[in-house]
């Protein structure tokens, strides 16, 4: 073995570490525009909320809601860098900065808010956390699990919602704890449990993936509110006020009638000066937050309103097939409810 | 009667060949298979245990398998195994989400890694020489291919996945940990009472715990660690824990390579007035690392497969794709096909690596 | 920075003396470490404070909220954070334990095996350890999790005498139930076996000196099960069986084992397994075979060469590289979480998604398998210097 031997061993070590330091923090919204890309954390796959085409890209729900950031940031929807988290590992990943925002069917609570230092933007979706099962268990209703075996996922507010719901009505349970919702579906299809247990949302994801949905049925009870939601780190409000505005825009423009198709030709003004203000050709929003006049149009661009976004990930033409129910405008009788662009 | 008086043999007697009962197949047989009763019992059992597995095993495997389709319906009425996904998975499995028109890259990096390591496996290569410039170079090269930049189209961390996200970790935790683990082994046994107490106690800590807390640590506080405007991907952050993981192992390899080295060696470099660095680095070390590196080549073994360990933190290396991709409905039940594969490619690697390591022991045994 | 002091140079500049030298890169270190350490603790804070969060180890005392469905100790989803994570220490503990033993019976007949004389006979063990260790145990543990899941659903369970049922939950089995009096009969048996190791080794150290023997096997035997026994009999046999019936969902009643605990233990007693086949192999070629010669010139027969002649001197090889086996599979039980089996690490993953407190637990982590395996060290320097050769 000779020296030179040592110094090509040595210099292997001196393998540069990869990727290069980024910023984070304080001005998320100067660091986003300087990368020309947006860090965004969603879901390690879940169909119709964040879930790869055939292509390999990662679509849905939330990916779309990253999409629209994208563009009201940077004007393009494409330029987004999605970062797929667990359960257990999302609010780390937003908190160090590895992630700009996250949109992963996150339930809003008190705890999450205040306590973890997370600022959550809005509500994306109402949902509620329910139970699957299969019809030939015969039964029809949760409290009849008496003794049953539940899937859940860990490090999620479900895992809380059921040990509760089952205290409360006095009834024993085997929890079999599983990290991802594909796991989740392979251990609830190969009977490792009796009933699965996650937003209802998620239930009816899950159950299009099912060979014979009929076979399986979710209970009626809802045990819990889930408004699902994007957040943003505490303390950079500049940052929160576009993240919070890019969701409301989604959602004035389904009340106000603006679509993916009609957005550039009423960008260019319209009658309802409300709509004007939202798109630019009146006033300066866009300024206010720092951005272009014309963000929104990028946004709607991008991705469509918030009902052209849910039908076409969720909607009843989807495979999952949810009906708006209380994500219906509030006109609609939901409970969707912007305030004004103005 | 003087004619029957017995003559001495004045010349040897031929070798007569061995009984046809202890050569060749049937004295290879009898003394194997055969030498006893409880060892004719037991080949039987083997020879029963091999025709119970081994037939239903390769119809299972090859010749009721399924090739060709595009989802699992394509092997509806199989009994055999269903290889379908490989077509069309295939990709994944090796490159993860590294852009598919971009996975020339990864290949040539893999390709150029064989002349890389030849000088540092064989002592005698031709052209050795320049061979081990190239492996100088060859991480910063591996690196920009890999990352892109000056030219290069940029692939972020995190598009790293599949079987390439194995090796890179693997690669990259062993290489770094090897200078780091150099340091170590030389402070533990250093005079000096700081010096030694931080190694030893660096070594301690890492050898003591779990890789899967340390990757927690990756993921959740690493970053907690770091200056707030600052952040590194969580593939940089894997390849610094493992790094630091691995150089605890390198130590005590090297502490046992150092161990290994005679006496006089010190001396000899000490009556040659050498310096303390420089009896290590022209002396000592070139021999000491000589016989650690079928240890380092363990080590190395043992690192490659626990990166498997990325999956805890979400992170999509082979065995990840591979389990998310049994979970897909359109490869449900795929299980036991999908995990064959990726044992396949582990033991593909391991195996060969060890046998490499075994006869490196033999030789260094007998240069001894 | 030396290896062997050298005869040092008072005279000269700071650089030259070997002395000075040391102290000097001493402090260098020391003053590194600190600024490294000051660097890393002030990021935290800074982080900390940002983020809103609080250290401290007071959260142990919340309520944790959720259930862990394997408890050795009374638990449920109104206990504390702390009593979560100790049902999940002894959780760990017990796979650990059932993997140690059953590991070493397996790596100790497969290194035995790897010897044989027999050609196919060390082929086949041959096999099983390449394949095994050359196999990443995350994947092992899968792999037979899958297996497991893939057994009959509890409507079919496969049942052993109506008593042992098999399913893809797992195997339930009766339980104990121990009444009054049933306390005394394990007591017994326990003094019993205590007094029979102590009577067993007084007769073996004189045989070693006196050469004359002692029936200990009987009056052992007698100590450890017949007084136990009789006593049983005598208090009206105070032990009954909770035996499992089929419910609505599950079998309810008796013990229950589920297909993570199994498929964990399994891939951990298989796996290191293969590494203590390894290790048990070199022990016993590490033994002369002049031994083996000698034993046979005795006219010991193989069997016996091997149970007293080579076994004997060589677990002295063996022992040291075990003990870091039996290590390695506890540390290696943390995989547990990629199948649900609710471990210390997979408890305190759980518990830090829920509390927040991600420092802490990875702190109180550390601070356990550091414990453990401190504490295996120490063992394997006392018996180390204990079977240590000594030289007549």
């Amino acid at each position: 073995m000779k020296f030179a031997k040592i110094t090509t061993a040595l210099a292997f070590a001196g393998m540069s570490v990869m990727g290069a330091a980024s910023v984070g923090q304080a001005a998320t919204l100067a660091d986003v525009q300087a990368a020309g890309v947006l860090k965004c954390g969603i879901n390690t796959g879940l169909p119709g909320f964040a879930y790869t085409n055939d292509a390999g890209d990662w679509i849905g729900f939330d990916a779309g809601y990253c999409k629209a950031l994208a563009a009201a940031v940077l004007g393009d929807g494409d330029a987004v860098d999605y970062h797929n988290l667990t359960g257990a590992n999302r609010f780390p990943a937003l908190a160090s900065g590895e992630i700009d925002a996250l949109a992963r069917n996150t339930t809003w609570t008190f705890s999450r808010d205040v306590d973890l230092g997370f600022t959550f933007i809005g509500v994306s979706y109402y949902d509620g956390q329910g139970f699957i099962g299969r019809r030939s268990l015969g039964i029809t209703s949760a409290t009849e699990l008496d003794g049953a075996s539940v899937c859940i996922q860990t490090g999620t507010t479900t895992e809380l919602n059921l040990a509760d719901f089952f205290r409360v009505n006095g009834i024993s349970y085997e929890p079999v704890p599983i990290e991802t919702n594909e796991e989740a579906r392979v251990a609830y299809l190969a009977e490792r449990c009796d009933v699965y247990t996650t937003d209802a949302s998620g239930l009816a994801a899950t159950m299009t993936t099912f060979e014979n949905p009929s076979d399986h049925m979710v209970f009626p009870e809802i045990v819990s509110k889930e408004p699902l939601g994007p957040l943003v780190r505490q303390g950079d409000d500049e940052w929160a006020d576009i993240a919070r505005w890019t969701l409301n825009v989604l959602i004035n423009a389904e009340e106000l009638g603006v679509t993916q198709a009609n957005v550039r030709s009423m960008a260019a003004g319209s009658d309802n000066p409300e709509i004007n203000r939202m798109l630019g050709s009146e006033g300066s929003l866009g300024a206010m937050l720092g951005l272009r006049a014309d963000w929104a149009v990028d946004v709607i661009a991008a991705v469509g309103n918030y009902s052209e976004l849910f039908e076409r990930y969720l909607g009843t033409n989807t495979a999952l097939g949810l009906a708006r129910g209380q994500n219906a405008l509030y006109k609609d009788g939901g409970i969707l409810y912007a305030p004004p662009m103005r | 009667m003087t004619e029957g008086f017995h003559r001495p043999q004045t010349e040897m007697i031929p070798n007569r060949a061995a009984p046809a009962s202890s050569v060749g197949i049937v004295g290879w047989v009898r003394t194997n298979l055969l030498s006893s009763w409880v060892n004719v019992g037991l080949t039987l059992i083997g020879f029963y245990l091999i025709w119970l597995i081994v037939p239903p095993l390769l119809m299972w495997a090859f010749f009721d398998a399924t090739y060709i389709g595009t989802d699992r319906f394509a092997c509806e009425d199989r009994v055999g195994a269903c290889w379908v996904f490989l077509d069309q998975r295939f990709a994944q499995f090796l490159y993860g989400f590294y852009p598919s028109e971009q996975t020339w890259r990864v290949n040539i990096a893999l390709i150029m890694l064989i002349p890389a390591l030849a000088p540092l496996l064989f002592d005698k290569m031709p052209g050795g020489k320049y061979l081990r410039w190239f492996s100088l170079a060859y991480p910063f090269i591996a690196t920009f291919l890999l990352i892109g930049g000056f030219g290069l189209e940029e692939i972020p961390t995190n598009k790293f996945g599949g079987f390439m996200l194995n090796i890179t970790v693997g690669l990259a935790g062993i290489f770094l940990s090897l200078p780091v683990g150099i340091l170590l082994a030389l402070g533990r046994r250093s005079q000096l009472p700081f010096v030694r107490i931080f190694c030893i106690g660096f070594i301690e800590v890492f050898r003591g715990v779990p890789l899967i807390t340390m990757m927690f640590t990756a993921a959740m506080l690493l970053p907690l660690f770091l200056p707030p405007q600052m952040s590194l991907d969580l593939v940089v952050r894997v390849i610094v824990v493992v790094t630091a993981f691995a150089s605890a192992y390198m130590a005590e390899v090297i502490r046992g390579g150092l161990a290994a080295i005679d006496r006089g060696q010190y001396e000899a470099a000490q009556a040659l007035g050498l310096s303390y660095w420089k009896s290590m680095l022209l002396i000592i070390l070139p021999q000491a690392l000589k016989y650690s590196i079928p240890g380092i080549v363990n080590t190395f073994i043992a690192l490659f497969k626990d990166t498997t360990l990325v999956i805890v933190i979400g992170l999509f290396d082979i065995l990840n794709i591979g389990r998310s991709m049994v979970a897909n409905p359109d490869w449900l039940g795929l299980g036991i096909e999908t995990y064959a594969i990726i044992a396949l490619s582990f033991f593909t690697v391991c195996f060969s690596i060890s046998r490499y390591s075994l006869s490196l022991e033999r030789r260094l045994d007998t240069s001894r | 920075m030396t290896d062997t002091p050298k005869p040092g140079s008072s005279s000269g500049s700071i650089w030259t003396n070997e002395r000075a030298r040391g102290i000097v890169s001493q402090v260098l270190l020391v003053g590194g470490i600190i600024a490294v350490v000051w660097f890393l603790v002030s990021n935290t804070n800074t982080n900390l404070e940002q983020a809103g969060l609080e250290l401290g180890f007071g959260f142990l005392a919340d309520q944790a909220f959720f259930e862990i469905n394997q408890n050795l100790i009374e638990y449920s989803s109104t206990s504390t954070f702390g009593r979560a994570l100790l049902v999940g220490l002894l959780n760990t503990l017990l796979v650990s334990v059932l993997g140690i033993i059953t590991a070493t019976i397996v790596g100790f007949v497969m290194g035995v095996l790897r010897l044989s004389n027999n050609w196919m006979v060390s082929r086949m063990a041959g096999i099983y350890v390449e394949g095994t260790r050359n196999v990443p145990l995350l994947l092992q543990i899968i792999f037979w999790w899958t297996i497991l899941t893939g057994l009959p659903r509890v409507a079919d369970s496969l049942a052993i005498g109506n008593a042992v049922y098999l399913n893809n939950r797992g195997v339930r089995f009766p339980a104990p139930i121990l009444e009054p009096g049933m306390g005394l009969v394990i007591v017994t048996a326990v003094i019993g076996l205590i007094v029979a190791l102590i009577i067993s080794g007084w007769a073996s150290r004189r045989r070693v000196a006196t050469g004359q023997g002692f029936p200990s096997l009987w009056v052992n035997l007698m100590l450890i099960f017949l007084f136990p026994v009789l006593l049983f009999l005598l208090l009206g046999r105070p032990l009954s069986f909770d035996v499992p019936v089929p419910g609505r969902f599950n079998f309810t009643g008796g013990m229950n084992v589920t297909p993570e605990l199994v498929a964990l233990w399994w891939a951990l007693t298989l796996y290191t397994g293969s590494f203590i086949a390894e290790t048990v192999r070199a022990g016993i070629l590490a033994v002369h075979r002049g031994q083996t010669e000698a034993a046979y010139a005795l006219g010991l027969r193989p069997g016996q060469t091997m149970r007293k002649v080579v076994i004997p001197q060589a677990l002295r090889v063996i022992v040291p590289p075990l003990t870091s086996q039996y290590l390695n599979l506890t540390k290696n039980s943390s995989l547990a979480i990629v199948v649900g089996y609710q471990d210390f690490v997979s408890v305190g993953n759980t518990a830090l998604n829920q509390s927040g407190h991600s420092i802490e637990i990875v702190a109180i982590w550390l601070a356990v398998y550091l414990s453990l395996s401190l504490a295996t060290s120490a063992f394997m320097n006392w018996y180390n210097s204990r079977i240590a050769l000594v030289e007549r």
